[in-house]
């Protein structure tokens, strides 16, 4: 998945917004629940999707809150539904409760976060704080979501149809981590076909005809079985580590100082490093796209190999945590970031670029 | 007071479009704590929505609640502060979606606060999304077929809901479309803050006003569409009211 470099295919393409094409991307997908509460900066999803959820034959259903909406999410997965919901980060916050409820029930879902400032209600501008929450599980318990970070239009309908995919082959629910930058970007898109549903369902609920009756739940029973399901769901995640890690990477081969960066930070970095390399500075940058699993195999790699790195977010270090994990010591790491919902610029990130270069921490 | 500006009212410029009604009812709020000299034992908790910047405009104390939160938040300020007002401003969203249960658990408790409702039919601030008020066969951004009862139910009566609890001593309704109409909504906020001490309980005032952005529609138009649509539906009056020297039935 790297659809950044442009293509020169002569098939059709629409020209969407981002927040409009992970609507469209997830009913390609074949979702047929969506469940949500507007909150800005997505509310395009929601206004697409009350057109062309109901035009697809699925349900659409604007409801109270998004503590509402995860609960439904709950119910429609535990049915057999493809079921997706989307908001942004205070709204994200409320669905805690039901992401960690949802993991230990095993059922597969798609939830959309389109970040901007925090904490609170902070105010409606992009950023990227949310990422402990979204790759930590966020809810209690031990658990993870399966988080994709699209950095452009094309990646909200890719990453969307993925995310259904995972959903279903681990039974967890998938994350689609996104923010205002790429929700409001217009690109061009074209749609994939859906991978084909990866596992049937006959755990879940539909009324016992001719089978023995299911119950769902996040009720895990007494301490060796609880433990026992916690363990079977690590497993998944183990599964996932090896068959499902994704980055991207830009002017990595000859680097010496390596930017890590997801989503839209990495797309402004990139400029940066076109600037950088103007002046002749060896800089690249390695893009996770899955952000659990954490690709933290490359960047392993490439601290042994005497790389400084620079990760660049819009937060205060969150993902630097994992770097710094990856990176075992090994290698020198600088941090740029801002916060705030104030979106980083070219100019700001050549300005760290070369201060990491000229060695000096900051 | 002919063609002052009260001393409480610490805009301009107000933030809100041309035509919205919280500039009225914002103003009514002011001239009733200056005119009942309360602004040092007044609390006021702020919603989301567009009257989330309510605090920038009234000179007195302000909580800024989450969304929908405003009757715990103001639960909490009232049980430290047993003797002062306590009043939340809030919208169709934040007080009939997702602070639905905030609000009633208010109500079932009597909880001492006044809940100043503005249900505008719409989420302004969102950009004009269903609200739990939008009425049958309304266009929003997510009904645009217009809101179908059978898909989505009926718009909610909040006062009408509420008045059969015992904890609840006000429930009425009135509106901003008219001199006429604005003066009573005065008068019922005044009588409102004052039932706090005689008549400690949950009170609620519903206003019905108008977004004229997300309607569409003119400013005079909108008006228009309140008299013609809302009130058919939300009549205006009381529905419930503390009587002369009884108690509320248990």
């Amino acid at each position: 998945m790297s659809p950044l470099e442009t293509s020169t295919s002569k098939e059709e393409y629409d020209l969407m917004e981002g927040n409009e094409a992970i609507a469209e991307g997830a009913i390609r997908a074949g979702c047929n629940h969506y469940y949500g509460y507007p909150i800005t900066p997505q509310n395009e999803l929601i206004e697409y999707m009350a057109r062309r959820m109901p035009e697809s034959g699925g349900v659409f259903l604007q409801v109270e809150s998004e503590l509402a909406a995860i609960h439904m999410i709950f119910g429609a997965a535990a049915a057999g539904g493809r079921a997706m919901t989307s908001t942004s980060s205070p709204g994200i916050s409320l669905m805690l409760e039901g992401l960690s409820h949802l993991a230990a029930a095993e059922l597969p879902c798609v939830v959309v976060d389109i970040m901007r400032a925090g904490p609170g209600n902070a105010n409606i501008f992009p950023s990227q704080s949310d990422y402990f929450l979204a790759t930590k599980g966020g809810g209690h318990g031990d658990f993870h979501n399966i988080v994709l970070a699209p950095a452009s239009v094309q990646e909200m309908a890719d990453h969307v149809m993925e995310a259904f995919y995972l959903a279903e082959k681990y039974r967890n629910p998938a994350m689609v981590l996104s923010d205002g930058v790429v929700g409001h970007l217009t690109e061009k898109v074209r749609f994939n076909d859906p991978k084909p549903s990866p596992a049937s369902k006959e755990w879940c609920v539909t009324g016992a005809r001719g089978k023995t009756r299911h119950v769902v739940k996040s009720s895990l029973g007494i301490e060796p079985l609880c433990e026992a399901v916690n363990l079977k769901i690590h497993q998944k995640y183990e599964d996932l580590k090896r068959n499902h890690t994704l980055h991207d990477t830009f002017f990595l081969e000859d680097a010496e100082l390596v930017i890590v960066s997801f989503g839209i930070a990495s797309r402004i970095c990139r400029k940066a490093i076109r600037l950088a390399r103007e002046e002749g500075l060896r800089v690249g940058l390695i893009r996770p796209i899955t952000l659990f699993p954490f690709p933290s195999g490359i960047i392993a790699e490439t601290a042994e190999r005497g790389c400084r790195f620079l990760v660049v977010e819009m937060n205060l270090g969150q993902m630097l945590e994992d770097v710094q994990l990856a990176v075992n010591g090994k290698a020198n790491l600088d941090f740029f970031g801002r916060a705030g919902g104030v979106v980083l610029s070219p100019d700001e990130i050549a300005e760290a670029i070369k201060k990491s270069y000229a060695g000096k921490a900051h | 007071m002919i063609a002052t500006r009260p001393k409480l009212f610490i805009g301009p410029p107000l933030h809100y479009c041309p035509g919205c009604s919280h500039g009225i009812v914002h103003r009514l709020l002011v001239e009733v704590i200056e005119e009942m000299d309360i602004r040092e034992q007044v609390v006021g908790v702020a919603p989301v929505g567009c009257a989330a910047r309510i605090h920038m405009y009234l000179d007195i104390d302000f909580v800024k609640a989450s969304h929908g939160r405003a009757p715990a938040v103001a639960t909490g300020v009232r049980r430290q502060l047993p003797n002062h007002h306590v009043f939340t401003y809030q919208g169709d969203g934040d007080l009939l979606a997702i602070g639905l249960s905030e609000g009633l658990n208010a109500a079932i408790r009597g909880e001492n606060i006044l809940v100043v409702f503005i249900n505008n039919a719409t989420f302004g601030m969102t950009g004009g999304q269903m609200a739990p008020t939008t009425l049958a066969g309304q266009w929003s951004t997510t009904t645009p077929e217009g809101r179908d009862v059978v898909k989505t139910g009926y718009p909610i009566r909040y006062p009408e809901m509420i008045a059969s609890l015992p904890g609840v001593t006000l429930a009425t309704r009135c509106a901003v479309d008219s001199p006429a109409n604005i003066r009573k909504t005065k008068k019922t906020l005044k009588y409102a803050f004052g039932l706090q001490k005689t008549n400690p309980g949950f009170a609620l005032v519903e206003i019905l006003s108008v977004c004229p952005t997300n309607l569409h529609l003119s400013p005079a138009e909108s008006l228009d569409w309140l008299r013609k649509e809302m009130v058919s539906y939300y009549p205006l009056g009381d529905i419930k009211k503390p009587t002369e020297g009884t108690e509320d039935a248990e």
